[in-house]
């Protein structure tokens, strides 16, 4: 996200919608063109390396500058099966842009932007990008219709796969199509990826939880591989006083609130605290803002120094008038008379010696407790696992992150493999949508070497 | 996706984009890079007598950020030892019997010269020569390249030797330092060749430096005119090119064109023109052979999207619009119309029309108090500046309005003659 390019900043209280239309506009095709045209066509561009999908940045961007968008749009997605989400929801600072040679020299070229301009063509101009490869006559299941699961079913398909999805959701997409707000990340877009995928022949099971809906034996026991995507959990219990109170939410419950119609009107000109100072705060920050609420203010423990928000995450949600509180922590939630959340009482707190993490552990200040009035409490510190279904598959994991072989993707269950969030941790990979991306890829490449290996090893029989 | 595949006057190639005889063809090792990147065919670095060269040869000339909009060079040809060539021809060849391996060649207007060089390069086993008749400098002081690519029996004459002993087609390359080109590509023609290719550099000079005032490049505080190519002559190339593709002496004679081609989009416009295949120096100089990967997908898309199957669909077909400025509509009229959501005022195209063509464009203020340029069609004469000035896409259209019957200027003056 460019924030000097931020349109739209004004927040509607008669028109919630417009508070959800995505805040950077798209580049005209002039600025298309003169960003395409200064981009150097780096050989062994550090661009690439930065992507961890590997996009061939200076080639697609080439292609833009061409005029060729469809092979433009191509490279993109054949490296990133959710390149069209991904041009609007990486971290670029962080990654690519951050990389770009120009970013001494003068501006570092807007490829997150170019990305966005090369695939909206494709959405605009109706271009099915891929075809599915010949049938090999192998089926795989996949747990999760997120970007890991979506990735590895598009890679799994061009390469001869029967591949089912089994997604618990109305639609797929995962947190694309539900987490990741509509302001930067319009739900179509994520649908469209979808699309693209299904149109390869991969059939998508919605409103299907593995584990409810069908066992993990059964798909076990009928799928040639099993790939484990389903993400991440809710938000961990804060374990205090009071949480059960009604107006206490789940950011990531809240957030997709606001990814289907009808936005809720209840929050107009309230009172709204978020406990955390992550990623998932500021979308449940910012998000609350968009409602309408009248006050918005974050909660963290530590200080400004150690919130994990990206630095442009945090320069946004300033922009849209969120307050942070540093060095606060939560005590205890005060609900009112029919069960409501009134109040959230709070100590603040002072840094003391470096705990395991490094980070200084902040501890209480004696007396020094405050209450702040509430109308309700979003807690955004994190998510836990699927450690039931997990162990429903039988797979080794640590706290429900699962255990891989980081070479050939398999769990513990050599015939199951694990991409996306549900591996996040434990130093492998960061929860992005670009990472899990990857993962999947590399874990369909994965199966189709095991699998192929063994059809060659039961054809020399 | 289309069928690329050429066959030019008899040379096949998987694709029409060859890197032109140049450094980037200098040895095998770079050929054969530049045939895994996927360029169809290459024509070597021009063979001859070994030369010596100088250091500081290139100068680029950047123009408003755009690093080289043009390229000038003084470089000679091959300095390498011609067994070492023919070696890692063979070599070429030999590794990838699909591409096409053009051997340039140029020696002094002797027929023994010529006999001598094309038997022993014919024997290691190339697909077609490219008589180089273009070097602009250095080889033309000795009586070679431009020097005799500028006088028609020379260049008759070479290609004729070159033909009396060549077994595979031959290919005259034309120098644009002449006034009337298809004046050399005649005599190309009677000598027998195969096809002509065109343009080699023009001759240039690329800058002074302010400070030293030494010429760029410079030798040791010298200079030399050098040849000029990239995509600031990719006009002059592609007149050249359609000058020779609608010349009714010519037999519709393969061209290879080349002079600036940088993307799909340029070979597209060679290729409507008239070449059959294109050839490539200066933008694989200043990217690498990489860019070759966009040539062939955007040609490929292009064709898709048009719904055509393979080049013959392409090549010359727009070479029948191209005429002589005497058979061009009269009558014809198209004014400047000026989209004002669009515009973004900032007055180019107003200064442009007031200060140097008819002075139609109105600088007004609109009812709700904008500023607003409006054009007086009756005025307008239609010339296309304030559209070329224009920065904004979509901000100037130049609509063309119904104005009487066509008239041509030799039909104007046929009918004058009539009724005299
Ligand atoms: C609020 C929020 C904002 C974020 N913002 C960004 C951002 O800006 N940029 C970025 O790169 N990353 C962001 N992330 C992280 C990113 O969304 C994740 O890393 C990414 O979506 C992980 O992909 P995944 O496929 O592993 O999991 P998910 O996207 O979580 O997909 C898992 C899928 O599995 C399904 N599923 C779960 N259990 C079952 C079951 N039992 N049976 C069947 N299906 C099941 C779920 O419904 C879901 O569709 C954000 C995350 C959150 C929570
Ligand atoms: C450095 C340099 C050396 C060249 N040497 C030769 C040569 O040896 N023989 C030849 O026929 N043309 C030579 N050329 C001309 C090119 O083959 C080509 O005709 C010209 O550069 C136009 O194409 P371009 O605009 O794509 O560069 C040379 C060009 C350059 C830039
Ligand atoms: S490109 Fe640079 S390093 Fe290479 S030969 Fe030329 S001057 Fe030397």
């Amino acid at each position: 996200m460019h924030l000097n390019r931020v349109k739209n900043k004004k927040i509607s209280l008669d028109d919630l919608r417009a508070n959800f239309i995505e805040i950077e506009p798209a580049l005209t095709q002039k600025e298309a063109m003169d960003e395409a045209n200064r981009c150097l066509y780096c050989y062994d561009a550090p661009c690439i390396k930065a992507c961890p999908t590997d996009i061939n940045i200076p080639s697609f961007i080439k292609k833009i500058a061409s005029g060729n968008l469809k092979g433009s749009a191509k490279v993109i997605m054949e490296a990133n099966p959710v390149g069209a989400s991904c041009a609007r929801v990486c971290p670029t600072e962080e990654l690519c842009e951050g990389a770009c040679v120009l970013n001494d020299a003068s501006l570092p070229i807007m490829i997150g932007n170019l990305q966005r301009h090369a695939t909206n063509w494709a959405i605009h101009n109706n271009q099915q990008l891929f075809k599915a490869g010949e049938a090999v006559g192998k089926t795989v299941a996949i747990i999760g219709g997120g970007p890991a699961g979506l990735s590895a079913a598009r890679e799994l398909a061009r390469l001869g796969y029967e591949v089912t999805i089994f997604e618990a959701k109305e639609k797929a997409g995962g947190l694309d199509t539900y987490g990741i707000v509509s302001f930067r990340l319009p739900q179509e877009v994520s649908l469209w990826e979808v699309e693209q995928i299904e149109k390869l022949g991969v059939k998508i099971l919605t409103n299907t939880k593995v584990g409810r809906d069908i066992q993990a034996e059964e798909i076990i026991d009928n799928y040639d591989a099993v790939i484990l995507a389903v993400g991440m959990s809710k938000v961990p219990m804060l374990g205090i006083e009071g949480e059960d109170a009604e107006g206490v939410l789940d950011a990531i419950d809240f957030v997709e609130t606001t990814k289907t119609p009808p936005l809720d009107p209840q929050y107009i000109g309230k009172k709204i605290v978020i406990i955390g100072a992550g990623n998932t705060a500021i979308d449940a920050a910012t998000c609350s803002v968009r409602l309408g609420a009248g006050d918005v203010k974050m909660v963290y423990r530590r200080t400004e120094a150690e919130m994990t928000a990206y630095e442009f995450e945090y320069e946004f949600a300033k922009q849209d008038g969120v307050e942070f509180r540093w060095l606060t922590q939560p005590t205890k939630i005060v609900k009112d008379e029919s069960g409501k959340v009134k109040a959230l009482e709070c100590v603040r707190m002072e840094l003391g010696e470096p705990d395991d993490s490094g980070r200084r552990r902040p501890v209480p200040v004696q007396g020094s407790e405050f209450s702040i009035e509430v109308d309700a409490v979003i807690k955004a510190i994190g998510q836990t696992r699927y450690v039931s279904l997990i162990e429903e598959f039988g797979l080794d994991h640590n706290r429900g992150i699962v255990k891989i072989n980081t070479e050939t993707h398999q769990t513990s269950n050599p015939k199951v493999y694990a991409a996306g969030d549900v591996i996040f941790g434990d130093g492998q990979g960061d929860a992005m949508v670009v990472t899990a991306a990857q993962q999947g890829k590399l874990t369909a490449h994965a199966i189709h070497k095991t699998l192929m290996v063994d059809t060659v090893a039961v054809e020399n029989v | 996706m289309a069928d690329l595949r050429v066959n030019f006057a008899g040379i096949k190639a998987p694709n029409p984009f060859w890197l032109a005889s140049a450094p980037p063809t200098n040895s095998g090792y770079q050929v054969q890079r530049a045939f895994e990147a996927g360029w169809g065919g290459a024509v070597w670095k021009t063979l001859g007598d070994p030369i010596l060269n100088v250091s500081s040869r290139f100068a680029g000339t950047h123009f408003g950020g755009q690093r080289v909009a043009g390229f000038n060079n003084i470089e000679l040809i091959t300095d390498r030892p011609l067994e070492v060539n023919l070696k890692e021809i063979y070599e070429t060849k030999k590794r990838f019997p699909n591409h096409a391996v053009i051997a340039s060649l140029m020696v002094e207007p002797n027929q023994e010269a010529w006999h001598e060089i094309v038997k022993r390069v014919q024997d290691v086993g190339v697909d077609g020569f490219e008589l180089n008749f273009g070097c602009p400098h250095g080889m033309a002081e000795r009586g070679m390249g431009a020097a005799s690519g500028q006088v028609p029996e020379l260049v008759e004459k070479q290609t004729y030797w070159a033909k009396e002993v060549a077994e595979v087609p031959v290919i005259v390359k034309l120098t644009p330092n002449i006034t009337d080109i298809t004046a050399t590509a005649y005599a190309a023609v009677q000598g027998g060749a195969d096809a002509i290719s065109m343009i080699n550099t023009i001759n240039s000079l690329a800058g002074v430096d302010l400070d030293s005032w030494n010429t760029i490049p410079n030798v040791a505080g010298k200079g030399a005119h050098g040849g000029y190519c990239g995509p600031a002559v990719k006009p002059i190339a592609l007149n050249m090119v359609a000058e020779c593709a609608r010349h009714p002496e010519l037999n519709h004679i393969p061209i290879s064109g080349m002079g600036g081609v940088s993307d799909w989009k340029d070979a597209v416009e060679f290729m409507l023109m008239g070449a059959g295949s294109v050839q490539v120096c200066t933008a694989a100089m200043h990217h690498g052979f990489s860019i070759v990967e966009d040539m062939i997908d955007g040609l490929n898309n292009y064709l898709d999207d048009k719904g055509i199957a393979n080049l013959d669909g392409l090549i010359g077909k727009s070479v029948p619009k191209y005429s002589d400025w005497g058979n061009l509509d009269l009558n014809y009229k198209v004014v400047a119309r000026i989209n004002n959501d669009t515009c973004i005022n900032c007055n180019k195209c107003h200064i442009a029309c007031e200060d140097t063509s008819h002075q139609c464009i109105d600088m007004l203020t609109s009812a709700d108090g904008k500023p607003e340029l409006r054009v007086r069609e009756e005025d307008c004469v239609g010339c296309n500046l304030c559209s070329i000035v224009c920065p904004v896409d979509g901000a100037i259209d130049m609509v063309e309005i119904p104005n009487g019957e066509p008239m041509t200027w030799n039909e104007r003056q046929n009918a004058i003659k009539l009724t005299v």
